[in-house]
């Protein structure tokens, strides 16, 4: 299986002091891999250098089959590549409306809203609006006034407006209700196998990453300690005990 | 009481005009977190060019629209150029730089100009016309108004209905979210700081021809009305900054009317101390959204 992320050698910090060190990842394409591991171990640090949020000093990451070393952070998301932040990154004083057009905004040109690139824009919405119907009746409300739920929503919508073939989630499960975590990792198996989307997937919530994910990474202190199948590595006593504690 | 009308509409004109350019603070604060103090002097720049333009080709609208090109063109050098440096430095920087570019402006806008008044000439007349017997507002008056509201219709339009204005403000509110999402963070903001002053351009062409006429120091005074305007107005908000602008215009003419001209400086900063004093957040500036 040919892998639509490779990442090679590793080496990411910040002001000179490495936080990721050497990190080797595969990840195939229409599979989700979850990244596991403690606090600190450089899970956001790992989607941040993905990203180009922060420079790598060392290592390759090929998508797709092309190096990726010199794309700027803008780019990225028009190279197919989705990323949901630490936090989410709902923007506070946008409507939930704005939001999710903005997740499509690099498709249209200057004028955008009124143009041509509209008519495709509004069916994106209208798809997110249907995964999820909350999100509808709050389309006018600034994004201050939602709550976790609504916001987690939000910026998987807006994401997945932006049509990406990668999606790099960060903590998606991070202060909801086990309901709606539930919910959100049941949506993301289904993206996976109804459209083929792939999808690096940060979590501390260990269980409920390892039941929707093909395959997994754990780390620690900036280190990939372990790499495997996702049952197999649920499966691993030794390995929960020593990285992930349960 | 006929008094009071032309004084108020006289207020509401000059209102106009320090509303645009709160505008125009207003766009840069919210793109970058930075009070343009600069602004005066770059309106006076593009005010001089259209002063040239129109002299040599004797033409009054093709300097007018001299001054808006120079304006979008010189806004966005100036970001690049020198303020992009200090973005991201402590606040007190982008002041101390603003105020510098102040200096060195004026300075060579008089070496160039000379420093004394040069007759800057209405494209209307400034004569009132008498609305049943009462002197009210001239044709100029009706020009200023009529621009000014054409240019925040135009500006709204932009920043809520356009893919560009959804970036740009994007761009203000997130920076690192918006790369994420696609948006050229970088480009945003000297398009913003194009566009602010393109609006202090138009301004300054709106103001000089009611004052003493063009000098280096010509937007001095209005800058310090329009800052009050934009700050009164809670710096964030684009309507505060129209408000706050109509509100200055007001009291000033107000002031200047009844107890004298000479007080008007003292009107400027009594406004500024009492909205400071009793919303120190500005007038408008709602239910700050929290930053997380």
């Amino acid at each position: 299986m040919s892998a639509l992320l490779e990442v090679e050698g590793l080496t990411a910090g910040y002001d000179g002091v490495p936080v990721l060190h050497e990190v080797d990842l595969r990840v195939p394409a229409g599979t989700i891999c979850a990244v596991l591991g403690a606090n600190g171990a450089g899970k956001t640090t790992l989607l941040r250098a993905l990203s180009g949020l922060v420079r790598p000093s060392a290592g390759r990451v090929v998508f797709d089959g092309v190096p990726m070393g010199d794309v700027p952070t803008e780019r990225l998301v028009r190279r197919g590549v989705g990323h949901v932040p630490e936090g989410r990154g709902v923007i506070e004083e946008l409507s939930v409306e704005e939001n999710l057009m903005l997740g499509g905004a690099w498709r249209l040109g200057w004028s955008g809203l009124f143009g041509s690139g509209r008519a495709g824009l509004r069916r994106d919405l209208d798809e997110v609006y249907q995964l999820f119907p909350p999100l509808r009746a709050r389309r006018r409300h600034p994004g201050h006034q939602l709550s976790g739920g609504e916001r987690q929503m939000l910026a998987l919508g807006r994401a997945l407006v932006g049509r990406p073939r990668l999606l790099l989630l960060d903590e998606p499960s991070l202060g909801l209700a086990p309901r709606v975590i539930a919910q959100t990792m049941a949506l993301l198996r289904r993206l996976r196998d109804e459209t083929g989307l792939t999808v690096l997937l940060v979590e501390q919530n260990v269980r409920s990453a390892l039941s929707i994910a093909d395959s997994g990474v754990v780390m620690s202190l900036g280190r990939v300690v372990a790499t495997d199948d996702a049952s197999r590595l649920a499966a691993d006593a030794d390995l929960r005990h020593a990285y992930l504690g349960f | 009481m006929d008094r009071f009308l032309f004084l108020t509409v006289d207020g509401l004109s000059h209102g106009a005009v320090y509303a645009a350019f709160a505008l125009a603070l207003v766009i840069i604060w919210r793109g970058t977190r930075i009070v343009n103090f600069a602004q005066g002097v770059l309106a006076v720049a593009t005010s001089y060019l259209a002063y040239t333009v129109s002299g040599r080709s004797g033409s009054y609208w093709l300097g007018f629209a001299a001054a808006l090109v120079a304006g979008l063109v010189l806004g966005a050098i100036v970001e690049r150029l020198v303020m992009r440096r200090v973005e991201n430095a402590p606040p007190l920087n982008a002041v101390i730089v603003a105020l510098g570019l102040v200096l060195v402006a004026q300075g060579v806008l008089g070496m160039i100009y000379g420093n004394q008044y040069l007759p800057f000439p209405a494209p209307f007349s400034r004569s009132a016309m008498t609305v049943g017997g009462v002197p009210l507002l001239s044709h100029f008056d009706l020009f200023v108004l009529g621009t000014v509201l054409l240019l925040m219709l135009v500006l709204a339009v932009l920043f809520t209905r356009s893919a560009t204005g959804l970036r740009m403000r994007a761009a203000a509110f997130a920076p690192p979210v918006a790369r994420l999402l696609g948006v050229r963070v970088g480009r945003m903001l000297t398009l913003g700081w194009a566009l602010a002053a393109l609006v202090g351009a138009l301004a300054g062409m709106l103001v000089i021809p009611t004052g003493l006429g063009l000098h280096p120091t010509a937007m001095d005074t209005v800058f310090v009305s329009a800052f009050t305007a934009a700050v009164v107005g809670g710096l964030d908000s684009p309507v505060g900054a129209v408000v706050g602008g109509l509100l200055v215009g007001l009291v000033l003419s107000y002031v200047a009317g009844y107890l004298g001209a000479g007080t008007t400086p003292l009107a400027v900063l009594g406004l500024l101390v009492v909205v400071l004093l009793a919303r120190p957040a500005g007038l408008f500036s709602g239910a700050q959204a929290r930053r997380v």
